[in-house]
């Protein structure tokens, strides 16, 4: 971004190419042009700027807050590079591009790089956060009331915002805190019982927490550390109105980096996987996540049951998409062919009709055909097929003929659509002069007008290969991939592409998820996008003359 | 039809007639049935092809019924008490959650794209063609094949700002703007190009600043292609299943496509009433937006935008 706001401005000072003076004349004027500019215009500039950088500004507070900083360093030249550019002359096409450059660097490239990144961690369940959270969970997962201690009068307390937090009475004190604030003393003296008023602090009425059962679960999981170290336990509570210390039947030793077991005595080691480990080699079920190298892209080629499931499901990802530019192309161009004649009356109302498929939401089409093609109940057997029980979506190879029965009835009104547009701008003295040599219909179609047609959509039929190779919508909507192939992991079904095997790893919708493996899958697919990109750009760079 | 045949008639009446016309016209008519009237027969096939699930759906909604078994018999009965029962269920919290973000992905979609095709339209800077190709490169990566990074991204960024994080609208939308540069600014860079230069440079004599020119010249003269891209985010936004879903997790936030998936994946049977007669009311806005402009649309295709 740098290197354009340099050049822009030499191109401000040079005299260059002609195209500047476009830009604006002597500096003199544009000066007093500034002066005319500060009118409605600019006031509603730096309204917006000035939404932006408090926006900004609050959002940089609170990232500092939670110390998250990465958020900080982004939001922090996000905030810097938008200042500069809306209120210096400089870097003038900029003012334009960067909303887009924005949204387009944070939620796009950046998570592309991220994805980059996933793929070489073992993100996953089990996986999940920090060595230091997977510690805290450990230690929470082995917590026991402790034999014989006290219990203290409690009460339930919120804070602005629903934060949640216990209010207990140690002996005429009264300490207060909240599942992230270890307890601390506030200075009220306290009478017996439980504490009734804490200063900053809304006591829960115990008729509310009696009747709302949300409150009351939220009541029972919370856990109160008693101080800043974990092995000192956490205040928990049965009935809302009494608290008890609980501790942890595990205890961490932060010198040696080790959880050991008071009651059986076993000591957990982490080991370079992420998981603590004991010398008879069970392990704690949570972990945290570290590189693992190319352990994921490994996993996919030599993981037996799960590379045979995948490539399954990359075979069938060509076909799909190859097919599913084929089949409607060739069906779109036969009746774009047969109702290019101006012979055929209405053909603007037929056209409408046509393109009815397209007009439907996609999603809603393949909800619709997922009922249609019911085996018990659907519309299909029923009255095309004589009420057979034909188990469409139960059958891989009638389940990937039904998947593409359904995208090409989604996708062939495109393709009329385009052929229409191509053969109305084919040159008609080509094919008058084959008229005149003689040429039959057949001759003329194969190698006048096909040639010609291709030319034109073959840039589309590329990106709508690249379109068919991700499509999600279709066969997730449609089937979820299924039927299952028996063995898999992760779910993986017969019509699934690889970008729906890659959902159901990353275990979205529900079971185990694998980030890192699901991250590493797309990071392969990223690759065979990018060739195809680079095709598509060989392609059409010559039409393009920008 | 029969008005062509009348035509047909009539130019073999005026054409001649020393010889009997009867032969002629019989000639004609075959040859016109060979050539054009079989059209017709296979423009109904094709229409049955194309609209007999749209039929069948609207049936389906209207029957009372409401099971899928129940509504194989087209038209068998009429009555609106699905659509009634739709407002029982959280649809009309997901129709309006899908028209506000169809809505504020659309306009941002269109602001973002014009704004980027008239920097490339109009100034000439250095590293302008390599940004056009970085983009028309960028676009072809689908952002969908990242959403466990987006997952990952949003949960970190709700502990910061809990308004951008998981289970917000703006940071759908945000996700859908993220593609708005790519998708958008070489359809309307092409239309951009085709308003001539010398009204940017009359208005500039006259003291216009490029803002002006922007806003008040430019924009007006190519409202066609912002309709046209203003729909087709619309669609898009209508359309997203993944990101909706990854998103939004409580059901009062969901869209349509995530709601109405609900549906039907599971209790296929039961909710089958309930479902056709939402999908009949979630197409409406979509279908009469789509024909009314295809027109335009068949341009925007044609220039390469694919539905997905």
């Amino acid at each position: 971004m740098s290197v354009q706001h340099d050049e822009a401005q030499d191109l401000e000072t040079t005299s260059g190419p002609p195209s500047t003076s476009r830009r604006g004349g002597p500096s003199a004027e544009s000066h007093s042009r500034g002066w005319r500019g500060l009118g409605w215009g600019f006031l509603v500039k730096l309204a917006i700027m000035a939404v932006i950088n408090a926006l900004g500004l609050l959002a940089l507070i609170s990232a500092f807050r939670v110390e998250s900083w990465w958020i900080f360093g982004i939001t922090l030249a996000l905030l810097v590079i938008a200042d500069i550019v809306y209120f210096t002359k400089k870097a003038l096409p900029l003012k334009y591009l960067l909303p887009g450059l924005a949204f387009l660097f944070v939620f796009q490239i950046f998570v592309f790089g991220y994805t980059a990144y996933i793929a070489f961690t073992n993100y996953g369940t089990g996986h999940a956060g920090s060595m230091e959270q997977a510690v805290d969970a450990a230690l929470i997962q082995g917590e026991r009331r402790v034999e014989g201690s006290p219990t203290y009068p409690l009460s339930i307390v919120e804070r602005l915002g629903g934060e949640l937090g216990f209010a207990i009475n140690d002996g005429g004190e009264v300490l207060v805190g909240t599942e992230n604030e270890p307890l601390s003393s506030v200075d009220v003296p306290a009478a017996s019982g439980a504490p009734s008023d804490v200063p900053g602090w809304t006591v829960v009425d115990r008729g509310r927490l009696l009747s709302d059962q949300e409150l009351q679960a939220a009541v029972v999981d919370l856990r109160v550390p008693v101080s800043e170290d974990p092995n000192d336990g956490a205040i928990r509570t049965r009935d809302g109105s009494s608290g008890a210390v609980y501790t942890s039947t595990l205890v961490w030793d932060e010198e040696a980096q080790t959880i050991t077991d008071t009651v059986s005595g076993t000591v957990y080691a982490p080991n370079d996987r992420g998981s603590f480990v004991a010398e008879d080699g069970s392990s704690l079920p949570t972990g945290w996540y570290v590189n693992v190298g190319f352990d994921n892209f490994l996993a996919i080629f030599t993981d037996p049951a799960l590379a045979e499931a995948l490539l399954i499901v990359t075979i069938w990802t060509f076909a799909f998409a190859l097919l599913s530019v084929v089949l409607p192309f060739a069906l779109g161009l036969l009746f774009a062919l047969v109702f290019n004649d101006p012979r055929i009356r209405a053909r603007k109302f037929l056209r409408v009709l046509f393109i009815l498929p397209y007009a439907f939401p996609a999603f809603l089409s393949a909800l619709l055909f997922r009922g249609m093609f019911n085996a018990e109940f659907g519309v299909i057997n029923d009255l095309f097929f004589f009420g057979a029980d034909i188990n469409w979506l139960g059958d891989p190879w009638l389940a990937r003929g039904a998947v593409l029965f359904v995208n090409v009835w989604l996708s062939f009104p495109y393709w009329f659509l385009v052929c229409t547009g191509a053969l109305q701008s084919l040159p008609s003295d080509t094919l008058e002069a084959a008229d005149i040599d003689g040429a039959g219909k057949f001759r003329r179609f194969r190698s006048i007008i096909l040639p010609l047609l291709l030319v034109s959509t073959a840039p589309l039929a590329i990106a709508s290969f690249a379109v068919g190779f991700n499509n999600f919508t279709v066969i997730y909507i449609f089937n979820d991939g299924g039927p299952v192939i028996p063995g898999a992991p992760y779910r993986l079904g017969s019509t699934d592409l690889l970008i729906t095997a890659i959902f159901d790893i990353a275990g979205i919708s529900g079971g185990v998820a694998n980030y890192g493996l699901a991250s590493a899958l797309s990071i392969l697919v990223f690759i065979v996008i990018g060739l195809i990109a680079a095709i598509v750009f060989r392609q059409t760079r010559r039409l393009e003359n920008f | 039809m029969t008005e062509t045949r009348a035509a047909t008639v009539r130019e073999t009446a005026g054409a001649g007639g020393s010889r009997p016309p009867h032969d002629r016209t019989s000639a004609r008519r075959r040859r016109w049935w060979l050539e054009v009237g079989w059209k017709y027969f296979f423009a109904a096939g094709i229409i049955f092809y194309a609209a007999f699930p749209l039929v069948y759906i609207l049936s389906a909604s209207l029957n009372p019924r409401g099971s899928l078994a129940a509504s194989n018999a087209i038209f068998s009965a009429v009555s609106v008490e699905n659509y009634l029962a739709l407002g029982d269920t959280y649809f009309w919290a997901w129709y309006g959650n899908t028209l506000l973000i169809g809505s504020i992905a659309a306009v941002g979609a269109v602001i973002i794209g014009a704004a980027g095709a008239y920097a490339f339209s109009r100034f000439r800077f250095s590293g302008r063609r390599a940004s056009l190709s970085g983009l028309l490169i960028i676009q072809m990566f689908p952002q969908t094949l990242a959403f466990v990074a987006i997952l990952l991204m949003l949960l970190a960024i709700g502990e910061v700002i809990p308004a951008l994080g998981i289970n917000s609208k703006i940071a759908l939308i945000a996700l859908y703007l993220a593609g708005a540069l790519g998708a958008n600014t070489f359809l309307m860079y092409g239309f951009f190009n085709t308003v001539p230069i010398e009204i940017d440079e009359s208005a500039k004599i006259d003291g216009a600043t490029h803002a002006q020119i922007f806003w008040r010249l430019i924009m007006p003269l190519v409202t066609p292609i912002l309709a046209v891209v203003a729909l087709l985010a619309f669609i898009a936004a209508f359309g997203d299943y993944v990101l909706a879903k990854i998103v939004l997790v409580s059901e009062e936030n969901w869209t349509l496509a995530v709601g109405m998936y609900q549906w039907v994946s599971d209790q296929l049977t039961s909710r089958w009433g309930l479902f056709t007669a939402g999908a009949v009311l979630a197409a409406i806005p979509v279908l009469v937006l789509f024909l009314s402009l295809q027109r335009y649309i068949v341009g925007g295709l044609t220039a390469g935008a694919v539905k997905g």
